[in-house]
């Protein structure tokens, strides 16, 4: 309910930023939106000595299309994504995974960046970040570079960012023609977390079979990851019933997946099952019209 | 003209204004000159003996003033915390110190408290407290505690055993079971349930040391009891230097009605310090320090005749009460659940028996509905799963069992003597609302169609407004259960209303004030009601077990009463007419047949500057009442629930929700509808949301907070569809029965009637609640549902 005793800087550009990270080290956190990190706090499960408050940082706070792309900096809060139009026109799935985030006051406060740079095994954005082929830019002493989300999402609250970088940046495509994507969401009753979340995008061939897909799955294992396997087995074949079936037969191990107070992994598997196959219908339905 | 009614009408809640431009006052927002906070350290062990404490680098902390344990208290004369329900002559109380002595028995019980200038001083230092502790092995789970060679919990009570309880008749429900035609049989678990109200607790000692005088500042439910055991049993101070406010308190359902270390611990302290000190309880304290409720494990068995007649009802249920016996605990499982098992069925035979028993758990105790749930569960499980094996509609095999309308006052064969009531047509009235034919038949496509919806009915009844006192202590209750009032009319013939009731929620100062204009034919505006604190209230039982109306505004009619009496004598001295010449109308003595009247403000005026003025009459216009009820109240009711299961995921989506209750005479029924909602909703969590979890081996609560705990939220909830059906309590001068607790009575059973009802046919009789997905859906498949993920 109260946090341990620290200290508290404002950055005001990135540059800042990061020459507080390095100077500080582990003892530092960067604080955005604050709604992953401060009830950590909270309950004295995390207790930096210093935040670096990036809150200020002007330029990270804007949506903009760019080279057929949507670049979002890390400070877009959940609802600016969740009534951006530009996002509802040129990538929609992306404000309806955001709207399922927490409830309204947490959108408000809580950042794409913040979200993806915590890397909670629950948390929404993650699956779409899969299936949209997402880029994540981070930000270090030695400039910028780009991870790509298959790469950024390492384990339980691990990313590939370095402990001197910051995440910057957030790029997804603007949905190609006769593509489609779906997020779908299994809540946890109590955290409203997704016990599992899948992502579904699928672009169609001009004889309406599977030119391209891509299944993000969230929540199931201690990292978001893509369902490659499945994915393997649907390119070049019409999204149908048997197709389906034969495809997500692989979908995941559930000795892979988590187990705990909401679901068994067993469970989990067979949501995965369920929530992936009404994805992809759901993407290709849209990709169709 | 005719008086303004305010009987009946939906009058918008006086105290909502405040509550929701934020400027309601609750203990957490008094702050006291020179006031400490504490901070309270607690065991991160189930069980554990404790070797030592060391507290010398907390009271080195800047900031800390004391640092207190269990010990320092023990030492000073500080008592055990009693417990008010005494059941059978051999129960085992051990006592239960506001902070363990020698053992720690849950994992949150106090073991010391760190007093400090800020709260977040005393946070930090109390990471700094050192407890050496030798862990023992630890027991959850109340059957598990019974068995040969279980951790003990107390030395007091061998085998975990607090009581065994029994009523009925044993015998004959064996033979009338043993020559049953049907015999449906149920194992279950009635799942342990974290109350959460809105507000957590709080406490603020602050003791004058110049007038030797304790006040106790306390989110509250029940504030003379609290004075009463704080003083005469607990600190061992002359009650009389006792007071105890609790100001606006935020929701309690019965969480908030008992005593709690932590009272004890700011009282206490602050006379040790001569300085006021607070606690108030993080969102994860209050998980696993209030008492939680239900918690039951029971195998019941009910038999039938060929034509579907109830022959005989058989009940063994284990209660977990927890690690230490809160105030109640011992009377809920017991009295407030095995005389509600007739339900509204002529069942001629039932025999129950309870085990009560000592885990490492956080006390168990009243929530929401008391008992009541629990039994309800029982009966209305049974009959509805009887129906399904029967091949009877469910609605059918309950009007076969009914107690009819012409059979009032009706004894049943556990105790209570039910006054009155119309249970077909409750249920008729509900079956009417939900177009009970026309779902059926829904129900029936819907099922060639793959879908899966199923129909659930709860029929309820319930003993409240408690009670009798004279019952009440030949249960073993130690109290009455009356209730008092005072009416004060001021000179300006403006009146306070004192209630020894508590409204944490129910809008009682709508609802009296109503009673109050009404009688007195007075503006609403122009009555106030005072609850909550012992230095201006004569007395008081607080608010629980929907007493509030049925015992305390009865306090206030008679109260009433005496008022208009007197009034009578006044105006009659006035208007020089004999008393019996005069008619009390529209806040007006008016002389029988003419247009010579007095109003009520003229009285009062009188009354306070009686110049002119009857020689034998004392002057002024108060009046007290104490009312102790003639008999319970028993509210009853009708519920049906709709619901559809996803086949691919087992998840469960409450399409409606119809109640039908009789809760007697209403005054508000704005108010009584919010009860009934707010119940229906904490129903339907047990059915489908909630359940506290402990780790069977650490005896870690692993619900401990939001994240794990599922509470109802708007969106898990249809709108719900509400009908009335009025027939009003013959033995208290309103008519009214209560209806705080109806809801959740009801809907439970209803819930999962409806979906058992769904899945029936899938060859699935019964579920362990929460029914989550995972649950459903492994039930679905035939799989054990044991392996489930809770």
């Amino acid at each position: 309910m109260i946090p341990q005793t620290f200290a508290y800087k404002k950055a005001h550009t990135i540059d800042e930023a990061l020459a507080l990270l390095r100077a500080h080290g582990d003892d530092a956190k960067l604080l955005a939106g604050g709604h992953s990190l401060i009830p950590l706090m909270k309950l004295r499960l995390s207790t930096p000595e210093l935040l670096i408050d990036i809150g200020g940082i002007r330029e990270l706070t804007e949506i903009r299309e760019q080279d057929g792309r949507i670049e979002l900096g890390a400070l877009v809060t959940h609802r600016m994504i969740e009534f951006s139009t530009l996002l509802k026109q040129k990538c929609p799935v992306l404000p309806e995974a955001a709207a399922l985030i927490g409830d309204p006051q947490v959108r408000n406060k809580g950042t794409i960046g913040g979200s993806l740079a915590h890397a909670d095994p629950a948390a929404d954005y993650p699956a779409v970040m899969l299936a949209l082929d997402a880029e994540i830019e981070a930000t270090g002493p030695d400039g910028s570079r780009t991870i790509a989300a298959r790469e950024f999402f390492q384990g339980l609250f691990t990313t590939a960012l370095r402990p001197d970088e910051m995440l910057t940046r957030v790029r997804v495509p603007a949905m190609p023609p006769r593509s489609g994507a779906a997020y779908l969401k299994f809540p946890n009753p109590a955290s409203r977390y997704a016990v599992v979340g899948v992502a579904a995008f699928v672009k169609l061939a001009p004889d309406d079979t599977c030119a391209e897909v891509r299944i993000g799955i969230t929540g199931a294992a201690p990292a978001a990851f893509r369902a490659t396997r499945a994915e393997e087995q649907l390119v070049g074949r019409a999204i149908d019933d048997r197709t389906l079936t034969a495809a997500l037969e692989d979908l995941v191990d559930p000795d892979d997946l988590l187990s705990d107070l909401a679901a068994t992994a067993e469970y989990r598997a067979h949501l995965c099952h369920v929530l992936t196959r009404r994805a992809l219908r759901q993407a290709a339905e849209r990709a169709h019209s | 003209m005719e008086a303004r009614s305010y009987i009946g009408v939906p009058v918008r809640r006086v105290e909502d204004r405040r509550f929701v431009t934020g400027q309601g006052r609750y203990t957490d927002d008094i702050v006291l000159p020179g006031m400490l906070y504490a901070w309270i350290v607690r065991s991160p062990h189930a069980h554990a003996r404790i070797r030592a404490i060391h507290t010398e680098k907390a009271r080195q902390h800047p900031g800390v003033v004391a640092v207190f344990t269990g010990k320092d208290m023990l030492d000073d004369g500080v008592g055990s915390l009693p417990t008010g329900w005494q059941i059978g002559s051999d129960m085992k109380e051990p006592p239960h110190y506001a902070l363990a002595v020698d053992k720690v028995r849950y994992v949150g019980d106090g073991v010391a408290v760190v007093i400090a200038e800020t709260k977040a001083a005393a946070r930090d230092a109390a990471d700094l407290v050192e407890v050496d502790y030798e862990e023992l092995p630890a027991v959850v789970d109340a059957a598990e505690a019974l068995k040969e060679g279980a951790p003990l919990v107390h030395d007091e009570a061998p085998g975990n055993l607090c009581y065994v309880w029994e009523l009925g008749d044993r015998e004959a429900t064996d033979r009338a079971l043993a020559t049953a035609h049907h015999i449906t049989k149920l194992e279950f678990v009635n799942q342990r349930l974290i109350p959460n109200a809105i507000e957590p607790r709080s406490a603020i000692g602050h003791y004058d040391p110049g007038r030797d005088e304790l006040t106790l500042y306390t989110s509250s439910q029940n504030p003379h009891l609290i004075r009463l055991l704080l003083s005469a049993f607990v600190l061992k101070v002359p009650e009389h230097k006792v007071r105890v406010i609790s100001p606006d308190v935020g929701g309690g359902f019965g969480s908030k009605i008992f005593h709690y270390p932590e009272e004890v611990i700011c009282a206490w302290s602050s006379r040790k310090l001569g300085r006021p000190v607070k606690w108030t309880a993080a969102r994860s304290e209050s998980f696993m320090s209030d008492a939680h409720g239900r918690d039951h494990i029971t195998t019941a068995e009910m038999g039938f005749d060929r034509d579907g007649r109830i022959v005989g009802l058989r009940v063994r249920t284990i209660a977990n009460l927890g690690a230490y016996l809160s105030t109640f605990a011992p009377g809920v499982p017991t009295w407030l659940y095995g005389t509600l098992l007739a339900g509204q069925y002529k069942t001629p035979h039932i025999h129950v028996e309870v085990k009560g028993v000592f885990t490492n758990t956080t006390p168990v105790d009243a929530y929401r509905g008391a008992g009541r749930p629990e039994a309800t569960y029982v009966v209305e499980r049974l009959v509805d799963l009887a129906a399904h094996e029967m091949g009877i509609d469910p609605a059918e095999l309950r009007r076969r069992n009914f107690i009819q309308p012409d059979e009032f006052p009706y004894q049943t064969p556990v105790v209570l003597q039910y006054d009155s009531g119309n249970y077909e047509g409750a249920l008729n009235k509900v079956l009417e609302m939900a177009d009970y034919e026309k779902l059926r038949a829904e129900q029936k496509r819907a099922r060639e169609e793959g879908r899966l919806i199923g129909i659930g009915l709860s029929c309820y009844i319930e003993a409240c407004g408690l009670a009798p006192s004279k019952v009440a202590g030949a249960i073993g209750v130690r109290a009455g259960l009356y209730e008092s009032a005072a009416i004060r009319v001021m000179p300006t013939g403006k009146v306070q209303v004192f209630t020894g009731t508590h409204s944490h929620g129910q809008g009682h100062e709508t609802t009296f004030a109503q009673i109050v204009a009404h009688e007195l034919g007075i503006p609403l505006e122009d009555v106030e009601v005072v609850h909550g604190d012992t230095a201006e209230i004569p007395f008081g039982m607080g608010t629980y077990g929907s007493r509030s109306l049925a015992t305390g505004g009865s306090a206030i009619y008679r109260a009433l009463e005496k008022i208009k009496a007197k009034a009578r004598k006044i105006a009659a001295h006035k208007l020089e007419v004999a008393e019996e010449d005069l008619e009390f109308r529209n806040g007006q003595f008016i002389v029988k047949g003419t247009d010579r009247a007095i109003g009520f403000g003229d009285i009062a005026l009188t009354a306070y500057v009686p110049h002119d003025y009857p020689d034998d009459l004392e002057p002024g216009l108060e009046e007290n009442a104490f009312y102790d009820p003639a008999n319970f109240t028993f509210p009853f009711g009708a519920h049906l629930s709709v619901v559809e299961v996803d086949p691919d995921t087992g998840k469960v989506k409450l399409l409606r929700y119809l109640a039908v209750d009789d809760v007697g005479r209403i005054i508000n029924p704005m108010i009584v509808e919010g009860q009934i909602h707010g119940g229906v909703a904490q129903g339907v969590g047990q059915a489908l949301l909630e359940g506290a979890v402990y780790d069977r081996s650490s005896g870690q609560l692993l619900t401990g907070s939001f994240l794990d705990y599922a509470l109802p939220r708007a969106d898990d909830l249809p709108s719900f569809e509400v009908g009335h059906q009025e027939t009003p309590c013959p033995h208290n001068p309103l008519g009214a029965k209560g209806a705080g607790e109806a809801g959740t009575i009801a809907a439970t059973a209803c819930v999962v009637n409806a979906v058992i009802d769904a899945l029936y046919h899938l060859g699935v009789r019964d579920l362990p609640m929460p029914l989550t997905p995972e649950r459903v859906w492994r039930a679905m498949r035939g799989l054990p549902t044991d392996g489930a993920a809770s």
